[in-house]
């Protein structure tokens, strides 16, 4: 074999096993995914922050008692918002996410990452915590209180009332009387006991 | 007259016909097997991160919630990471002198975020939409594996278009009640409506357009 033809396979080899990883230009295409950095902006971020003065699609907050939660600078005294299953559903599922691992599942305070020891949150159960107005609750959720962080930014006034439902809902299945349950319920209960 | 060739020379000469039909079969085959090694599909390969953010820990010891920190996952088509407040919701308290955790601190102070270096990551002329998925019954674990017990996070499918079809050509087989989606280790049990039932009840079609996906 010449030398030529040697060398002329052995680079067609060599092509061969490179061809693998060769990249298209289509697969990274000039345009600013979520969070990309991006060289465009002085501040190399592709995520622009919100222009001041400017209200964002779907977060044009209505300053009445849904989204602040207080009524002449008091916290309301109850929900402002039509209370139903979907919503205590929903309430369910957002203290699930966000407070669960803190309060707990039941609301004592003794949540996973307490165990691990961040500081006991008070639990619902306090003669306190039972007679707060529900604007209190509200309030807690947006803007913190002690260790615990404001969550205005992240959990949405609706939501924020689905999770203030579910705590109240939280208080009253730990301070329920046996007989103000329904007949079918009160009888699977008595049933369990025995 | 002389035989020009010895008689091993039948030998060589099957040898070398055979020889070269094994090693045209051997370099397919090795190149079959670069692109679906983890070097070219990156399955199972860990990225170096600015913190060595557990999930096992988080997810599978803790218990937090992936929409603590993937905010948009049920609503948006990306899941969204958590921005350096999550982290120091917790980690202002606790563990707050740990050195593991001084690039979240540093980036709380200057306000610099944290820059993750992406896992998955899809080329741009594919489109994927994680809201869809998740609201109708494809549950995280299907397409990011066991997440609760990654110490590190890797890719558990290559994410290639071959693995997408092949759900959407019978997506039955890998739906969930809603309710299940976020679980691990999840089996269904006598209760839970079948494939079939869970694709009727949210409309659930084969899809495998082209544009589907390259839109
Ligand atoms: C405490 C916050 C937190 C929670 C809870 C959490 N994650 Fe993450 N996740 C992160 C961070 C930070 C990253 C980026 C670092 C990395 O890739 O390891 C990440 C990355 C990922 C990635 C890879 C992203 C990429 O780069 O492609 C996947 C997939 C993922 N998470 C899935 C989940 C799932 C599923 C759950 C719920 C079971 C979950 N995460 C819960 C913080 C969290
Ligand atoms: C809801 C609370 C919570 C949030 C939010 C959280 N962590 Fe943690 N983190 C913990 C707990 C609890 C531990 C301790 C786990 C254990 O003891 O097993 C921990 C441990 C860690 C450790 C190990 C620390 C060490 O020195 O061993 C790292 C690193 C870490 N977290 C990073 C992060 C990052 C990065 C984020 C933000 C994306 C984050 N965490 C968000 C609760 C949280
Ligand atoms: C049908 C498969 C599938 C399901 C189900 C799925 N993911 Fe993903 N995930 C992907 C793909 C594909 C990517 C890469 C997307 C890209 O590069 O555009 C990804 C990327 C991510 C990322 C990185 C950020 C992003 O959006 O690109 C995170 C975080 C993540 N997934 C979390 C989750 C969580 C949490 C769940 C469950 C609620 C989930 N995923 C369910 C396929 C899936
Ligand atoms: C485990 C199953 C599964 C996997 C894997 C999967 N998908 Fe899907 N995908 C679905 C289901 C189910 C739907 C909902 C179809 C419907 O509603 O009719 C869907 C819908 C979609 C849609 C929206 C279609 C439309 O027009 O409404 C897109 C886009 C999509 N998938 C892209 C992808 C891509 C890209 C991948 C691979 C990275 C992928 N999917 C992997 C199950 C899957
Ligand atoms: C369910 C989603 C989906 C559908 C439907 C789909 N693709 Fe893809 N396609 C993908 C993804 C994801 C990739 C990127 C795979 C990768 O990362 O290698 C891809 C990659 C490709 C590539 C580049 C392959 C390469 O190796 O570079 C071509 C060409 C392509 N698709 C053509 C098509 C055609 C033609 C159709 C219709 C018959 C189609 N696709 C339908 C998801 C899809």
């Amino acid at each position: 074999m010449s030398p030529v033809s040697r060398s002329a396979i052995l680079g067609l080899l060599l092509g061969l096993v490179l061809l693998p990883g060769c990249v298209q230009e289509m697969a990274n295409q000039p345009r600013i995914d979520p969070l990309e950095p991006s060289a465009f902006f002085p501040d190399g971020s592709g995520a622009r922050p919100q222009v001041p003065g400017t209200i964002a699609r779907g977060q044009l907050y209505a300053d009445n008692a849904a989204t602040t939660g207080r009524e002449d600078g008091e916290p309301v005294q109850t929900i402002p918002i039509e209370v139903s299953a979907g919503l205590l559903a929903e309430g369910r599922k957002q203290y699930g996410i966000y407070c669960d691992h803190c309060h707990g599942s039941a609301g004592y305070g003794d949540g996973m990452v307490v165990q691990r020891g961040f500081p006991h949150p008070p639990t619902y159960y306090s003669e306190r915590l039972l007679n707060v107005p529900d604007g209190h609750l509200f309030a807690v959720i947006t803007d913190g209180l002690g260790r615990m962080p404001g969550y205005k930014a992240r959990i949405e006034p609706q939501d924020r009332w689905a999770i203030v439902a579910y705590v109240r809902a939280l208080q009253l299945s730990q301070h329920a009387d046996a007989s103000e349950l329904p007949a079918d319920l009160r009888n699977e209960l008595t049933a369990t006991d025995e | 007259m002389p035989q020009i060739f010895h008689p091993s020379m039948n030998t060589i000469s099957r040898v070398s016909i055979f020889g070269a039909v094994f090693f045209v079969m051997a370099a397919v085959g090795v190149g079959a097997a670069i692109v679906r090694s983890p070097y070219a599909t990156e399955v199972g390969v860990v990225r170096v991160q600015p913190v060595p953010f557990s999930h096992q820990h988080h997810v599978g010891d803790v218990g937090i919630d992936c929409r603590y920190c993937h905010r948009s996952v049920e609503t948006e088509a990306f899941a969204g990471l958590p921005s350096t407040d999550v982290c120091m919701d917790c980690h202002s308290v606790l563990w707050a002198d740990s050195p593991m955790l001084e690039p979240v601190r540093e980036s709380y102070r200057t306000g610099e975020p944290l820059a993750w270096n992406r896992v998955h990551d899809l080329p741009d002329y594919a489109y994927f939409n994680h809201a869809i998925h998740v609201r109708q019954g494809v549950a995280c674990e299907t397409c990011h594996g066991r997440v609760d017990e990654m110490p590190l996070m890797y890719r558990e499918e290559t994410l290639h278009m071959q693995w997408c079809l092949e759900c959407h050509r019978n997506p039955e087989v890998f739906l969930r009640p809603s309710e299940d989606v976020f679980a691990f280790d999840w089996e269904p049990d006598e209760s839970t409506p079948t494939g079939e039932e869970l694709a009727a009840l949210h409309g659930i079609e084969s899809k495998t357009d082209c544009s589907t996906c390259h839109r």
